[in-house]
């Protein structure tokens, strides 16, 4: 029933040989995209009663931490998490390395999902979200505020996503001219794609050096700003691999041909997560803060988790023998994605002590609204895998009758 | 300069007081309207001038609470003060005549004084069915007041009442109630409006007439100038907390025992014009006044807002907005981790950590199946 099969010719159309990208097809009603479908219908519910009774009535959050959840994951952690693309454009248009090319498309959905839904989030936190167009207006522009900076980032780096993302309409709706034109310039759009995601990525880090005191010192360093970029491109990479294992699971592709690939990608992650934890724990000795790492009760024992979870893809990852094992290599990803998430939660939330009294802890219902969003963006994933010419071609099974 | 000498011998022997206690009634007086220095000295010359002016007060509907406050001011001897500057000679509760006898002196005192007396007017005058719902001494309120209003000198209207119709005019006003200065109109009538008013702006008003032999400037409701041009909001002792955004929300809550604003509870003083935070009520000192004890401003120096608006209602402002958000009195400060959301965070967390553990196992177990395939 909800099965559309693209049309034959328009399927002969999109199945090209190897290198180019194709629609999985299939149907798209299952168990999965029903609970899915289950969850998001939850978090509508409980986004109706914040819009209608306030952010009050389904959130914990308090005037001591404006921020909750909804910020930190919808927010903080899913543009991380949708640093795919960011991370992609990075290693083949500016390193210029084009074997990669072909994992390029499948991460910039990934990103689009990940940083329109994030804008949307933002919508959903404001408690005045009738102001949002002041964000967009020069008028009520303040240029010194890392806000505004994160603000613009994220709203014009949606933008040109849907930009970059365009071809892939485009060549599912038949504009070739149009298509052809837009390559043309797409090259400045490709530059933004990787300069906004920079730009704001590190800011996000700077939104908590602003905060000063109020945030512990095994977190508050100057470094945050490097620190969130590092994390961000090495999440963009993190993803790229479990999009890939996911895709190739869930659709039961064979991915025998994009395991290099995700090798060498692996090997990027090794590099960049020593990197990483050089500076945060030489910073942390130069700073003093080390001495606070057994001493800090939660936030210790959050701190170690954390470290272990960067930790781990490291230690997996510098074997070549386990780098060429898919099932390492998701390990691996995972736990970087969990240190990542874990960094960022506790360095937005747990580390933050705006005085004594203050407490904050997710609401269930608040929670709900977090699944919900990320069902949005899996579903959404999933539809428009099955749909249009996302992933790579070269193996698509009879799904696409 | 007064001859101090004199001053004191006709004090001692007419008024029974000190003659400094009268000094600082004087001085109270020239302070309360804001005259000039020296001020002072002709309002004692005044008061202790041999001719007291004729005064007529006149009963309307009203409840005597004007009267009742004027013989409650508490300088030791207001009320003696005034029932000796003036020769009051006609006042329904103050006399001990009654009846036919009153109404002669009334009279007499009218014929005595034709164009020099000075009306006082308590009350509202009903106007509806020919004014019958008030009658004294078989004559209605209406008749009354322009009868005598005809031969005096200066009519003042005291209380909201008889300024605009107070509390009588409450909607649906059934009796027709209105104020003293639209019935004589066009003659000028000066309005001391509130329930009650002060005190001391009666006097302050009747002893300017004394004094120049004018009324003070006034403003275009006939009210005094020096009483009523200023807002009460703009004087407020908790206007402070207004500013703040610290508003009592409720009689008895936290913010309202703190002494804060209480214009969320229907204060009236944002559009209200009267002199209560600045020279409060009965001189016991601070707070005395409405707002002052808690109690949001019901706006009775204004016709329109008081008995009129609901005591609740919100007031207009009249220039500064307050923010459209108020911080609560009582501070949420977050409960932290409830077993619901405990249970949730287990919940996913457990689901993602053994579905990623699950699908990791089967990945490994197929790569060792085909490697030992390859083996074999």
């Amino acid at each position: 029933m909800v099965n559309h099969p693209i049309p034959s010719e328009v399927a002969s159309r999109l199945r090209k040989p190897k290198a180019g990208h194709a629609a999985v097809g299939g149907r798209l009603l299952s168990p999965f995209t029903l609970v899915l479908g289950a969850l998001i219908a939850v978090a509508m519910y409980f986004l109706a009663q914040r819009f209608i009774h306030g952010l009050g009535a389904v959130t914990n959050i308090n005037n001591g931490y404006p921020w909750g959840i909804w910020v930190v994951w919808d927010v903080v952690i899913a543009t991380g998490f949708a640093c795919g693309g960011y991370a992609m454009a990075l290693v083949v248009y500016i390193l210029n390395k084009g074997e990669y090319h072909h994992l390029v498309r499948p991460a910039l959905t990934a990103s689009l999902f990940g940083y329109s839904l994030g804008g949307l989030s933002v919508l959903i936190d404001l408690g005045r979200y009738w102001n949002f167009w002041h964000i967009l207006s020069p008028t009520y522009a303040q240029p010194g505020s890392v806000m505004f900076e994160v603000a613009v980032c994220i709203s014009l780096y949606v933008v040109v996503l849907w930009i970059e993302f365009s071809p892939a309409f485009l060549e599912h709706l038949g504009m070739k001219d149009v298509k052809k034109t837009l390559n043309k310039f797409m090259f400045v759009f490709i530059g933004l794609g990787v300069l906004l995601p920079t730009m704001h990525q590190s800011s996000l880090g700077s939104l908590l050096v602003v905060f000063g005191a109020q945030i512990h010192p095994l977190w508050q360093t100057p470094l945050l700003p490097l620190l969130f970029l590092l994390t961000a491109v090495c999440m963009g990479f993190a993803i790229v691999i479990l999009e890939a294992t996911l895709a190739a699971v869930g659709f039961k592709r064979d991915i025998h041909e994009e395991l290099p690939l995700l090798s060498k990608i692996g090997k990027i992650i090794t590099g960049i997560l020593v990197a990483y934890l050089v500076i945060r724990i030489g910073d942390l000795i130069v700073r003093g803060a080390i001495f606070s790492v057994f001493t800090s009760g939660v936030k210790s024992v959050m701190f170690l988790i954390e470290m272990a979870a960067f930790a781990y893809p490291i230690a997996v990852l510098s074997s070549p023998t386990n780098r060429r094992r898919l099932s390492k290599l998701l390990a691996a990803a995972m736990s970087m994605l969990t240190g990542a998430v874990l960094y960022r939660i506790d360095a937005f939330l747990v580390a933050y002590d705006t005085g004594p009294g203050w407490h904050y802890f997710p609401s269930a219902p608040e929670m709900m609204v977090t699944i919900g969003v990320i069902a949005i963006e899996v579903l959404a994933y999933i539809v428009f895998v099955r749909k249009f010419p996302i992933l790579p071609g070269h193996s698509t099974t009879a799904a696409a009758e | 300069m007064y001859d101090d000498t004199e001053i004191s011998r006709e004090i001692a022997n007419r008024f029974d007081i000190e003659r400094r206690d009268f000094l600082k009634f004087c001085a109270a007086m020239a302070a309360t309207m804001g005259l000039p220095k020296g001020a002072e000295a002709e309002i004692v010359q005044a008061i202790t001038a041999k001719e007291r002016p004729s005064v007529i007060w006149l009963h309307f509907q009203e409840c005597t609470g004007c009267t009742e406050s004027m013989l409650r001011a508490e300088h030791p001897t207001i009320e003696k003060l005034i029932l000796e500057i003036i020769s009051l000679d006609y006042h329904e509760t103050l006399f001990a005549a009654a009846g036919h006898q009153v109404e002669a002196a009334r009279e007499a005192a009218m014929k005595k004084n034709w164009g020099k007396y000075v009306l006082v007017v308590e009350g509202a005058i009903p106007i509806k069915d020919g004014g019958i719902y008030c009658k004294v001494g078989g004559k209605t309120a209406l008749q009354l007041v322009k009868e005598v209003a005809e031969g005096a000198a200066a009519v003042i209207a005291i209380g909201s009442c008889a300024s605009w119709g107070g509390m009588p005019s409450t909607p649906p006003n059934p009796t027709g109630s209105t104020g003293v200065p639209e019935i004589l109109a066009p003659k000028p009538v000066v309005t001391i409006p509130g329930c009650p008013p002060n005190p001391y702006n009666f006097l302050s008003t009747v002893v300017h007439f004394l004094t120049f032999g004018a009324l003070p400037a006034l403003d275009d409701k006939g009210r005094p100038k020096f009483a009523y041009s200023r807002l009460i909001h703009e004087n407020c002792e908790r206007r402070a907390h207004f500013d703040a955004g610290r508003f009592a929300l409720d009689f008895g809550d936290e913010g309202h025992r703190k002494g804060y604003c209480l214009y969320k509870l229907g204060c009236k003083g944002p559009e209200t014009y009267a002199n209560c935070p600045s020279i409060l009520f009965n001189d016991v000192g601070s707070g005395s006044w409405p707002v002052g004890t808690g109690h949001p401003c019901i706006g009775c120096t204004e016709k329109g807002i008081g008995f009129h608006k609901p005591i609740h209602a919100l007031a207009d402002l009249q220039n500064q907005r307050p923010p459209a958000g108020y911080p609560r009195v009582v501070e949420e400060q977050g409960t932290g981790a409830t077993l619901g959301a405990i249970a949730t965070v287990a919940a996913v967390g457990g689901l993602a950590i053994g579905a990623g553990a699950k699908l990791v196992g089967n990945l490994g177990k197929s790569e060792s199946d085909q490697d030992s395939g390859k083996q074999g």
